[in-house]
C-alpha cells in the first residue's frame, strides 16, 4: 500500500485508517503517524476537533464501555463516524504524496464560448497566483468546461484539486464527465456510500461534509454553489472547506446566486469577480410567469387540482418533460395523485428518498414525463428539456436563489433553448419580485455584452 | 431544548400534565412520522394485528416444542416503519447514544399499562465482548436503565453472550436465525418471574433463545418489552 498517497491531508479516527492494529502502531512509533483527541474541552465549552463542532446541544453524553467512564461525544458528525472524548484523531506526518505532473491531461476537445473563456482565464490566473475568485456564472452557463483549463493547469503543475459541492447528485453527475474529461487523473467521488472511494485521488469530487477528513491536502479548492444550503446556513461547513486547503492555496467560488455577503466583498474589491451573463448556447435565460391562484393550499389540501396548474398542463409543449417543486415532503403524494390521471408517468422523490439517485436518473432518461420533487434538485442537475412549475411559489423554502436556481432548471439544451417556467403563488412575495428581477436584469446584462457597440450609443 | 432528531428547537406548550410526564425530546414533526403500536394487536408478541388473537409467527412458535412454552408474552411500543428504521440505524449502527432518551415518554406511559404494579426484575439482551467494544454500549441496557430509573425495576445482567456467533443478526436469513444455536448462557438463575428487554423484536428468535434460558434456570414466567416490533 501507498502509505503517503493513502494519507497525505487526511486526518481519520482509528476506524478509518486502513491498516490493521500493528501496522498502526508501527507507524506510530516511527513518527509517521500522530494522534490529537477528537475533543477537546475547555472550561466554557467543547470543540470536536474532528468537524468543528462548538454548539452544545450537538455534543452528547455516552457511558462508555470501552473506557469504562461517562463522557462526551460529538452529535454533529456523527453520521461519518463518532468522534469522542477517548478516541483520536491520526494525521499522517511521514513523506507527502508526490502526485504525478501530467503533461497532457485534458481529453475534452470542446471550444468554450468567449464568454467562458473569460472566466475560465480569471480562474486559471487565480490558481497561478493563489488567489481567491468568485465565478458569477447563471444557470446553463457551462460551469464545469470553465473549470477545465484551471484544472488541466493544476495537473501539469502536480498539484492537488478538489471541487465540493453540496449535493451527492451532482457529485454523481459530474464524476463521469470529468472522467472522460481527465482519462489519465486519479478522480475520486466522495459523498455518503460512495462506491468509489479509493482514498489516493488527485482529484476530488465531493461533498461538503466529505471534507471532514481532509487537512491541509488541497492546492486548488473549487466550491460549486458556494451560496446553497447546507454551505449557506452552516457555519462550521466553511471551516471544513477552509481546514481542507493547504496554508498555501487557491480558492474558487461558483454560483449563479451570490448571497449579500459575497456581493459585499466583491464590491469592496476583497474578491476578485468573472461575470458570465450568458448562457454556453447563447439564449436568454426563460424569464418565469407568476401566476395567482386563490386559495393555493386549501385546493391542494382539498385534492382539486389548481386551474393555473390545469390550464397550464393543456397548453403547454407535450414533448417536454414537467418537473413540479413543491415546498415539503408532505405535498408529493397529493400532488402526484392529483395529476396521475394526467401523466402515463410519474415518480417523486425527495432528500430522504431510498431511490433517489435511481429516480433522478429514470428521468434523465426519460423514463418519466413528470417529476415532483422538493427543492433538492434546485440546482446542479441538468435534464435537456424540460419545463418547470414550482407549486406555491410563494412558500418560504423558495428564496429568490432558490426560484432563479429552479428557472434555470429550463431551456438547457442548445437543441431545446427555451422553456416554460410557472410560478403559482397565492400571493406575490418579495423573493418572488427578486427572482424574476434578477433573471431579467441578467438577460439585459448578456444582450448588453454582446452588442457592446449598441450601450454606447444609448 | 433541541429536537433529539432533527436538532430543531423545541417550543413547549407547558400544562399540568405535562409537568407531570418526562418531558418529550422530540419536535411535533418528527414524533408524527413515529408510528406507537395501537389495539387491536397480536397477543402474544405484541404486534399490530387485524383482531385481538394470535398471528401466524407465534402459532409457529407455539408449535415448536422447544420453545413454546419459553416466552409468556411481548409487548412493544412502536412499529418498524421507515423513519425508525433511520433511528435505529444512527442509534445502533452510528452509536448515537443519546437517542436513547426519546422512548423516556413513552416508556413512561406504556410500561405501566403492560405490566402495571409490579417491581418484576429486567434482564437486557447482553452483546459479545467484540460487540460491546465497538459500539461502546448495550442498546438493551441502556433502555432497562430508564425504566428502572423511571419504575424502580431492579435490572439484573441473568444472561451472557457467546463470543462465537460472528455475523450479524442482520446478514442472515430468518430460516438461518431461527435455526442458529442459542448463543446465551446463563450467569445468576432467578426464581421469579422476569421481563427480559430489548431494543427490536423482529423475529422473536433473540428474546425466545432468551427466554428458553431464563425458563429453564426455573423462572415462572418471562415476559419481554422491545421498544419496536
Amino acid at each position: 500500500m501507498d502509505f503517503p498517497k493513502q494519507l497525505t491531508g487526511k486526518i481519520l479516527l482509528k476506524e478509518e485508517l486502513p491498516f490493521e492494529k500493528d501496522e498502526i502502531q508501527h507507524l506510530l512509533d516511527s513518527n509517521d503517524l500522530i494522534r490529537t483527541p477528537s475533543i477537546t474541552k475547555t472550561f466554557f465549552q467543547l470543540i470536536c476537533n474532528r468537524c468543528g463542532n462548538k454548539k452544545h446541544h450537538l455534543f452528547g453524553k455516552i457511558p462508555c464501555y470501552r473506557c469504562q467512564k461517562t463522557h462526551f461525544y460529538c452529535r454533529n458528525c456523527i453520521q461519518t463516524g463518532r468522534a469522542m472524548e477517548c478516541t483520536m484523531l491520526y494525521e499522517w506526518t511521514g513523506p507527502q504524496a508526490n502526485w504525478p505532473h501530467e503533461t497532457n491531461p485534458c481529453a475534452w476537445e470542446g471550444t468554450l464560448t468567449p464568454a467562458q473563456s473569460k472566466a475560465a482565464t480569471a480562474i486559471q490566473r487565480a490558481i497561478q497566483k493563489h488567489k481567491e475568485q468568485l465565478v458569477w456564472a447563471v444557470c446553463g452557463a457551462g460551469k464545469t468546461e470553465m473549470l477545465f483549463p484551471g484544472i488541466t493547469y493544476a495537473l501539469q503543475q502536480g498539484k492537488r484539486i478538489c471541487l465540493a459541492t453540496p449535493r451527492s447528485d451532482v457529485v454523481r453527475e459530474l464524476m463521469p464527465r470529468f472522467q472522460t474529461a481527465f482519462p489519465h487523473t486519479k478522480i475520486e467521488a466522495l459523498y455518503a456510500n460512495s462506491s468509489q472511494k479509493t482514498g489516493e485521488g488527485q482529484l476530488i469530487l465531493s461533498t461538503t461534509h466529505q471534507l471532514i477528513r481532509y487537512k491541509h491536502a488541497f492546492d486548488v479548492m473549487i466550491i460549486d454553489e458556494i451560496d446553497a444550503f447546507p454551505y449557506h446556513q452552516d457555519p462550521s461547513l466553511h471551516s471544513l472547506a477552509e481546514r481542507a486547503c493547504k496554508q498555501i492555496s487557491s480558492k474558487i467560488y461558483l454560483t449563479a446566486t451570490p448571497r449579500e455577503k459575497l456581493k459585499k466583498r466583491v464590491s469592496k474589491i476583497q474578491l476578485a469577480a468573472e461575470f458570465v451573463p450568458i448562457r454556453f448556447h447563447g439564449h436568454p435565460l426563460p424569464v418565469p410567469i407568476s401566476k395567482l391562484e386563490w386559495n393555493l393550499r386549501k385546493k391542494i389540501n382539498n385534492k382539486k387540482l389548481p386551474q393555473t396548474l390545469d390550464s397550464f398542463l393543456q397548453a403547454r409543449n407535450p414533448q417536454r418533460q414537467l418537473l413540479i417543486f413543491v415546498p415539503t415532503i408532505h405535498q408529493l403524494p397529493l400532488i402526484k395523485q392529483l395529476l396521475i390521471n394526467r401523466f402515463e408517468s410519474l415518480e417523486t422523490v425527495h432528500a430522504e428518498d431510498e431511490e433517489r439517485k435511481e429516480k433522478v436518473e429514470a428521468f434523465r432518461q426519460k423514463k418519466y414525463e413528470l417529476l415532483i420533487t422538493t427543492t433538492i434538485l434546485e440546482r446542479g442537475v441538468t435534464f435537456p428539456s424540460v419545463d418547470v412549475v414550482i407549486l406555491d411559489a410563494g412558500h418560504h423554502v423558495f428564496d429568490e436563489a432558490a426560484i432563479v436556481q429552479i428557472a434555470g432548471r429550463a431551456g438547457r439544451s442548445p437543441i431545446d433553448p427555451t422553456g416554460d417556467v410557472l410560478l403559482i403563488h397565492q400571493g406575490l412575495t418579495e423573493a418572488i419580485k427578486a427572482a424574476i428581477k434578477h433573471i431579467q436584469s441578467m438577460n439585459n446584462r448578456a444582450k448588453n455584452q454582446m452588442q457592446p457597440t449598441k450601450i454606447k450609443r444609448s | 431544548m433541541y429536537c433529539l432528531i432533527c436538532h430543531q428547537k423545541i417550543i413547549y406548550h407547558h400544562t399540568w400534565n405535562s409537568m407531570l410526564s418526562p418531558l418529550s425530546q422530540i419536535c411535533e414533526e418528527c414524533s408524527i412520522q413515529l408510528e406507537p403500536i395501537q389495539a387491536p394487536i397480536c397477543e402474544r408478541c405484541g404486534r399490530p394485528f387485524k383482531e385481538p388473537s394470535i398471528c401466524n409467527d407465534c402459532l409457529n412458535w407455539q408449535r415448536d416444542p422447544q420453545y413454546e412454552k419459553s416466552l409468556a408474552f411481548n409487548r412493544a411500543i412502536f412499529t418498524y416503519n421507515d423513519r425508525m428504521k433511520d433511528i435505529v440505524y444512527r442509534w445502533k449502527y452510528r452509536g448515537d447514544y443519546e437517542l436513547v432518551h426519546l422512548f423516556k415518554p413513552y416508556i413512561s406511559e406504556k410500561f405501566p399499562q403492560f405490566y402495571p404494579n409490579t417491581k418484576i426484575p429486567l434482564v437486557p439482551i447482553p452483546l459479545t465482548d467484540e460487540r460491546m467494544y465497538e459500539r461502546g454500549f448495550n442498546q438493551a441496557e441502556a433502555i432497562a436503565q430508564i425504566i428502572r430509573d423511571q419504575f424502580h425495576n431492579p435490572i439484573v445482567h441473568a444472561l451472557s453472550r457467546k463470543q462465537n456467533s460472528h455475523e450479524k443478526q442482520s446478514k442472515k436469513s430468518k430460516i438461518q436465525r431461527i435455526q442458529a444455536d442459542n448463543p446465551f448462557k446463563l450467569k445468576i438463575s432467578i426464581n421469579k418471574p422476569i421481563i427480559i428487554v430489548d431494543d427490536i423484536y423482529t423475529t422473536g428468535t433473540t428474546i425466545h433463545h432468551a427466554a428458553k434460558r431464563l425458563k429453564e434456570a426455573g423462572s415462572p414466567a418471562v415476559y419481554s418489552l422491545t421498544m419496536i416490533r
